[in-house]
């Protein structure tokens, strides 16, 4: 009952202090709130975002980026991770490109894409995928590799097949390092999407903040970051609900 | 119940690839095997033991050699290795279920002779454990529960009984003779213990140092059921020292 209450009780007490740090801060300085609104500021403008249904539309917009993006990566990661895993030749064969593609920054290739796939949620949606596919396609080799072979011996010595070796065997026995890909990849993925709209985008958080940044309009640029930021978190918070019911059986104490 | 298999080994020989010319674990092994006879391994640590038994359950070609089984078919094994092997994120009940859960067993019936294997291998209470909760004896006691559960027709026991202390594992004996004779299973077992096998066996083979050949092949021609006094008869002793002379 009260273990939750005292998890967040000292986060609660240190967003409450930052903000009010912050309004000491502008009512010291006196900066004017183009540079930096007071919280209030920021506070009013994210009301009348939320009212006008803007800001739900474009947070809903990113959204959607991200999670469309984050399953397509995920999905060819895990994919072609297992096959990598299974096979040494196709390893051989494709890790070269594999390292290579990491080196180039997505962000110097979203441009590109934008162009290529147009200023609609298609190229975001490809560049999360992007960025997520490298972190989670490592993480599924290793954890693949990492299943004991004395379980595999078990399997075969009850005549499993070999979808039920991947159902019954691999994915548990790889989940968790499957879902540390995940941990980071859904952060990557809210990265992704920003990186793609900020290039060019008519809708969406990041059109939100650049449209903000034109206009002066320094309150709304806040009010698109900390939406970016409660986005982020909400993923992060999946992942955690996501390890909180599979892996149970690591947990210290049940 | 479908029928026993009878299993012939035919010049079995195992090499492992290795920097200096391949390691011989099995050299020119061969004996039968009749329907539900019991069989145990004495042997050295690394006598291949652990080899032979993989190599007829399937898990390991050998590198010379056949292994037939009557009617030309696998038989349904049920296997105990010498580690537990058991899943870290199953509970001990879903663990002993595994093999029913392959053959699609419905999920009731499967729970329902998870928790009989669990009342007859003395685990209650433990049914919603993790692995790493149990102890060395109670990982094989659910190894054990798991080999036997879906009714297999070949047992392959690695030393199931190794990590159990010496009043369970008597009772484990027990256990076991008792399934053998009532389920009409061939039994294949490896062990270190001189006074098992000659509890259990119907016949015992010792296998030399590596590599690996038969030494020995005896009948075990005590009376059945064996109860725990049959150990201070004169023939039981006769046998023991045949058995102790064989290995080393
Ligand atoms: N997969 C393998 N690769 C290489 N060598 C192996 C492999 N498995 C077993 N060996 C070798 O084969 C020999 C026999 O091993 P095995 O495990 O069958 O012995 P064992 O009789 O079961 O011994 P123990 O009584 O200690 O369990 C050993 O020398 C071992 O090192
Ligand atoms: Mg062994």
């Amino acid at each position: 009952m009260f273990k939750p209450f005292q998890n967040i009780f000292p986060a609660i007490l240190s967003i409450v202090f930052a903000v009010l740090a912050w309004q000491f801060t502008v009512q010291v300085t006196q900066l004017p709130r183009f540079i930096l609104p007071a919280p209030v500021d920021v506070w009013s403008r994210f009301l009348k975002a939320l009212s006008d249904g803007s800001l739900i539309y474009h947070t809903g917009i990113t959204l959607a980026e991200i999670v469309l993006g984050l399953l397509a990566g995920i999905t060819f990661a895990t994919v072609t991770g297992y096959a990598l895993a299974k096979s040494r030749a196709l390893e051989k064969v494709l890790s070269p490109y594999l390292v290579a593609s990491q080196a180039i920054p997505v962000v110097a290739i979203a441009p590109l894409l934008v162009i290529w796939l147009g200023d609609g949620i298609l190229s975001k949606v490809v560049i999360c995928a992007l960025i997520v596919y490298f972190p989670v396609l490592v993480n599924t080799v290793v954890g693949v590799r990492a299943v004991p072979t004395a379980l595999y011996d078990l399997m075969h010595s009850i005549r499993a097949t070999r979808g039920q070796i991947l159902l019954k065997l691999e994915l548990p026995a790889s989940l968790p390092i499957l879902l540390g890909g995940l941990r980071i990849g859904a952060t990557l993925s809210v990265i992704g999407a920003i990186v793609g709209e900020l290039v060019d985008a008519e809708q969406g958080l990041g059109f939100l903040l650049q449209l903000g940044d034109f206009q002066y309009d320094t309150s709304m640029v806040f009010v698109a970051v900390f939406m970016l930021i409660a986005l982020a978190l909400s993923m992060y918070g999946v992942v955690t609900l996501l390890e909180r019911k599979f892996l149970k059986w690591q947990n210290p104490s049940r | 119940m479908t029928t026993n298999p009878t299993l012939t080994v035919q010049d079995l020989s195992v090499v492992f690839p290795d920097s200096n010319g391949g390691l011989n674990a099995l050299e020119n092994i061969s004996f039968d095997v009749s329907p539900r006879e019991f069989i145990c391994f004495l042997g050295p640590s690394g006598s291949g033991k652990t080899t032979l038994l993989r190599v007829l359950a399937n898990l390991l070609q050998p590198t010379a050699g056949q292994v037939h089984f009557i009617r030309h078919e696998q038989p349904k094994i049920g296997m105990v290795f010498q580690q537990p092997s058991l899943m870290p994120w199953r509970s001990v009940l879903e663990n002993i279920k595994l093999p029913l859960e392959l053959e699609g067993v419905d999920e009731s019936t499967a729970r329902k002779k998870a928790q009989e294997m669990i009342e007859l291998m003395g685990l209650r209470g433990f049914e919603d454990s993790w692995p790493r909760d149990l102890s060395g004896g109670m990982a094989q006691r659910v190894g054990i529960a798991r080999a036997l559960i879906h009714d297999p027709d070949l047992l392959l026991l690695d030393e199931p009984f190794a990590s159990l202390d010496a009043l369970t594992r008597e009772r484990m004996w027990m256990e076991l003779s008792r399934i053998w004779q009532a389920k009409q299973k061939t039994v294949i077992m490896v062990t270190h213990s001189i006074n098992e096998s000659l509890f259990l066996a119907d016949r015992v083979l010792v296998l030399t140092q590596r590599p690996g050949k038969i030494k020995l092949d005896v009948e075990v021609d005590l009376p059945r059921p064996r109860k725990d006094d049959i150990r201070y008869t004169p023939h039981f002793g006769k046998l023991a020292r045949k058995l102790r002379e064989a290995i080393e």
